[in-house]
């Protein structure tokens, strides 16, 4: 066995896990309040990574050096991903919060395509280059064989989201308001709970988790275009299913399975079935799991 | 609600700002990565002003207006019943509609162009099937999001049969709707035991499965550049030219969906549509009564695949070549939208949610660009002010004869 091959592969698959775990945090936590698929977290993820290209393509013409430019784009996703993620809370969920479940699914369909097509229009529909947000560290270029120093970034980073977001749900005062929200929304609301605000917070989360990770893979993919949010969405939805929908490590490790599943079939068997492989997996852990790895079986009282 | 007061104008003066602050980047800036270029836009973010300002002064006010409708129902002194709604109930109305539909739809392809007639076909095809996912969603609530997997089984076993035997289309249809019922219990089988949205996401893993497959196994499905040349329905070994053809699928099609609607509505009351029905409102008590759960949720999936697989052959014989592309992800989500928008359950909804989404981004394409922004906001739209639908099913009640 070539142990070095495994290696790359085992790292290419967290590297793949963390972006996977990035965006389906926002599903997972959405769902876990709301119940709703939001079909438009994907977009906010490309808006995101328009967003940060925009800004740091302004940027490089009015010559910023590099660190300021990161740093400014970044920021700057981060910034209006939320923005976007608050407004359409505000807009296609609010007015629908008693309608039946599916009814919220239509409306969060009707988002996404129309962000998309909003992007489309008033920016291309051409796939654009993305700058390499992230420079080739010096110091790490002996194993740069092995996992690229971008590679590093997009793991440490998401690493450091995951700690800060246990952090904010476990000890802060939203954080308890949120798992309160998640367990029984009433009784939450009749503890004197603003729930409004804690909808609101949890997309605004959400969406910012979405735009770094939007941020991190655009730069390592190197181009974007209107369409990248859905198909990494639906990728990022399965990794929050996989896990257990509505939990929170069950997503990081929903899109850590995801991860070295694509990545150790791609390289060990074919790389044209390596989306099939990941779905076939999915069937079969949910159909001897049926409420996802991490996921509690609810059983219910009659 | 006072429209115009200093504080509502305030309001959507900072409604306005926020949407000038939010679409700044990707409406006001323009870049050219390639030649380094930087194009402003400034004038946009003026209509964007001017447009969320109005829009916000409406939207609030329809909001309002919408809500106090619904405080007014509730307290029931006034049971607004829709314009739909009042259509359909009343014999007054429903009948003569019926009739001058009906006319209007024999009489259709010789008033219009081969063109509309086609989109008439496609709408067509659309209705059936979407009343077929209305048995899984609608009937049986069960959230079925790779649809078109089942669609395109259909489609795929009257292409292969006609490209390597030469298998007619009459033929294939009963092939198509049993493979399409096949696959359908293959696919039950292993998600029975998932609810809600689990089952959505293994469905549609399902769709993509069956979608990648047909994509890369290339010895047997040729792959993204699909089949071609499949023969078009035949008549009794009547030579038809082109155009007689389009016709003659047309009534076809009207044919299949009368069809289908008799099948729907009839099993909708039967013993089985009341167990699907029961299975919606609640699984346990449904079992508690005494319905098989497993038996009730396999018909539900296998009797909505036989929709989607006579659906996928005439499609084939319609296009007379079709690809993996014509069966992803948004096909199903449209479906979906069908069978959500139009009312799930009433079947008479379905069908008007099919013309509505098929139609309307066809004529939309005066405005071709913006046809799918259109068409995505017009989803919300209908959502927000009409969540059960055009039409919502109305639940049979029996009453007692003095």
């Amino acid at each position: 066995m070539d142990w070095e091959y495994f290696l790359e592969l085992f790292l290419g698959g967290i590297t793949r896990g963390s972006i996977y775990a990035l965006i389906a945090l926002g599903y997972t936590m959405v769902y876990g309040i709301i119940e709703l698929i939001n079909f438009a977290h994907g977009e906010i993820y490309m808006i995101g990574a328009f967003t940060a290209l925009i800004i740091a393509t302004v940027l490089t013409m009015a010559g910023f050096n590099q660190v300021a430019i990161v740093v400014i784009a970044s920021g700057a996703a981060v910034l209006y991903s939320c923005a976007y993620g608050f407004t359409i809370e505000k807009l296609a969920y609010k007015p629908l919060r008693n309608a039946p479940r599916l009814s919220a699914l239509i409306s969060a369909i009707g988002m996404s395509l129309f962000l998309q097509n909003y992007v489309l229009l008033a920016q291309t529909s051409d796939f654009l280059p993305f700058p390499s947000l992230i420079p080739d560290f010096e110091f790490w270029e002996p194993y740069a064989h092995i996992i690229s120093s971008q590679e590093l970034v997009i793991i440490i980073t998401t690493a450091i989201v995951m700690i800060l977001l246990t952090f904010l749900i476990k000890f802060s005062k939203i954080g308890k308001a949120m798992r309160a929200t998640a367990q029984d929304m009433n009784m939450a609301m009749l503890l004197g709970v603003d729930v409004n605000l804690v909808i609101s917070a949890t997309f605004i989360i959400g969406s910012a988790t979405a735009a770094i990770g939007g941020v991190l893979i655009a730069s390592h993919m190197g181009q974007i275009n209107f369409y990248i949010g859905f198909i990494v969405g639906i990728k990022a939805f399965v990794a929050a299913v996989l896990g257990g929908i509505g939990s929170i490590p069950g997503a990081v490790l929903g899109g850590l399975v995801l991860g070295w599943t694509e990545s150790f079939f791609a390289g060990y068997v074919s790389s044209d079935y390596e989306d099939v492989f990941a779905f076939i997996f999915l069937v079969f852990i949910l159909v001897f799991r049926p409420s996802g790895i991490l996921g509690r079986s609810v059983s219910r009282k009659v | 609600m006072k429209l115009f007061t200093i504080s509502e104008i305030k309001k959507s003066f900072f409604i306005a700002l926020w949407f000038m602050f939010l679409t700044f980047p990707i409406m006001v800036i323009r870049v050219n990565t390639v030649e380094n270029e930087i194009k402003w836009r400034w004038e946009n973010m003026l209509f964007i002003g001017l447009g969320s300002f109005f829009l916000s002064i409406i939207w609030r006010y329809t909001i309002e207006k919408k809500e106090a409708g619904e405080k007014k129902s509730e307290t029931g002194k006034s049971a607004e019943i829709s314009f739909f709604q009042q259509v359909v109930e009343t014999p007054r109305f429903y009948v003569p509609a019926t009739i001058v539909t009906g006319i209007f739809a024999l009489v259709f392809p010789f008033i219009f162009s081969i063109y509309q007639t086609n989109i008439m076909i496609t709408t067509l095809i659309y209705v059936m099937i979407a009343l077929g996912l209305n048995i899984v969603v609608g009937l049986a609530g069960l959230l079925d999001l790779g649809y078109v997997a089942f669609y395109a089984v259909g489609a795929y076993s009257y292409a292969l049969l006609n490209h390597h035997y030469g298998i007619g289309f009459w033929t294939a249809l009963p092939i198509g709707a049993a493979t399409a019922f096949t696959f359908g219990i293959l696919l039950g089988f292993p998600v029975l035991r998932l609810r809600g949205d689990y089952l959505a996401i293994v469905t549609l893993g399902f769709g993509e499965i069956i979608r990648l497959v047909l994509e890369n196994w290339n010895e047997f499905s040729f792959g993204p550049s699909g089949i071609d040349k499949i023969s078009r329905p035949g008549l009794f070994g009547i030579e038809l030219s082109l155009h007689g053809n389009i016709i003659y699928t047309y009534y076809l099609m009207i044919g299949l969906t009368l069809f289908t609607i008799f099948v729907v509505n009839r099993l909708k009351d039967s013993r089985i549509g009341r167990a699907w029905i029961a299975l919606r409102e609640d699984e346990t008590a449904c079992q508690a009564m005494g319905i098989d759960n497993t038996k009730t949720k396999l018909t539900a999936f296998a009797l909505g695949a036989t929709w989607a697989g006579i659906g996928g052959v005439v499609f084939a014989a319609k296009t007379t070549f079709i690809n993996p592309a014509s069966f992803t992800i948004w096909e199903s989500i449209i479906i979906l939208c069908i069978v959500v928008l139009g009312g799930m359950g009433s079947i008479l909804g379905v069908i008007l949610g099919a013309f509505i989404l098929i139609l309307l981004p066809e004529y939309l394409r005066a405005f071709s660009e913006f046809r799918m922004l259109i068409f995505g906001a017009a989803l919300v739209i209908m959502m927000v002010f009409r969540p059960g639908g055009v039409i919502s099913e109305v639940r049979k009640t029996y009453k007692f004869k003095k």
